[in-house]
């Protein structure tokens, strides 16, 4: 399956990389990392890229790892509806105290906007 | 999620303190009480019986474990609940719980068949009137943007609008 994994570099971004790269090393998944650059973490594209590489090779992958600017909701929605990948995974939401969902705002764009069944 | 929460300036109430026993629309006794430990099993049967379609933004679990475990998690000793009864059974729930900033989140269940019979709204004045005599401040919610009818009733207790860029609208009101 060709999957396209969106990480910005929250605890959660990194929840989602570790999860799809295991399910990708079970699965034979096509992985492609796309990098984007979150305000609220405030860490640019390359430091990110590079901590995604390291962390791929060490689970013995081959994955494409690129760097996207602009809208990041945007960006993945066009990679993932133009390069026709079947999956596209994004860190999805927290939970408040009381246990209400808060999705996060790549999370609702992408929910909204992705076109692939 | 990120940055401070705004909090309408002007102080809301007062509200009603529990217990209290009122009529709702539909001519039935509802008695409104807070929450002790040993409502639990009435609780339990009230979201075991609750509706998917009634659910809010993930909340209350179906499966009955998760159900458990969220009960108890919004029952605990630091947040504060209000339960609604009528002949007996539980028929509607609010509920207090902590947030990081010294503030409490609020959310309200109502059983299907007791909705759009004005115990909503008992039920939140209430339990504002119960945070007010404990001495809370701050209060917020989410609530989903096209439930007009939450929204309403929010609005019609205090609560202004403080944010609605996500898929969730936040609302707060002030109490001291």
């Amino acid at each position: 399956m060709k999957v396209l994994l969106g990480i910005g570099g929250s605890d959660r971004c990194w929840e989602a990389l570790s999860q799809t790269v295991a399910r990708a090393n079970e699965a034979g998944d096509d992985l492609t990392v796309a990098v984007y650059e979150d305000d609220a973490v405030g860490e640019s594209t390359a430091t990110i890229a590079d901590r995604v590489r390291e962390e791929v090779d060490e689970a013995g992958l081959d994955a494409d790892v690129r760097s996207v600017s602009g809208h990041p909701g945007g960006a993945l929605v066009e990679i993932a509806d133009g390069e026709g990948f079947d999956r596209l995974v994004v860190a999805g939401g927290s939970r408040s105290t009381l246990g209400k969902i808060q999705l996060g705002g790549v999370a609702e764009f992408v929910v909204l906007n992705s076109e692939r069944r | 999620m990120t940055g401070e929460r705004i909090y309408p300036e002007a102080v809301s109430g007062p509200f009603p303190d529990p217990p209290r026993t009122t009529t709702d629309g539909e001519g039935r006794s509802i008695t409104i009480d807070v929450v002790d430990p040993s409502d639990r099993t009435l609780l339990l049967e009230m979201y075991r019986e609750f509706n998917p379609e009634d659910r809010a933004q993930g909340i209350p679990p179906i499966d009955d474990h998760a159900i458990e475990r969220w009960l108890d998690n919004v029952i605990e000793e630091d947040c504060y609940g209000v339960l609604a009864r009528h002949d007996g059974d539980a028929v509607g729930h609010a509920m207090l719980v902590p947030d990081e900033q010294d503030a409490h989140e609020l959310a309200i269940f109502v059983l299907g068949r007791y909705q759009s019979a004005g115990i909503g709204t008992m039920l939140v004045r209430t339990l504002l009137g119960h945070a007010q005599d404990i001495g809370l401040d701050r209060v917020w919610l989410t609530v989903e943007r096209w439930n007009d009818a939450a929204i309403a009733l929010y609005k019609k207790v205090g609560f202004e609008v403080c944010s609605s860029e996500s898929f969730e609208m936040e609302m707060s009101i002030r109490l001291h």
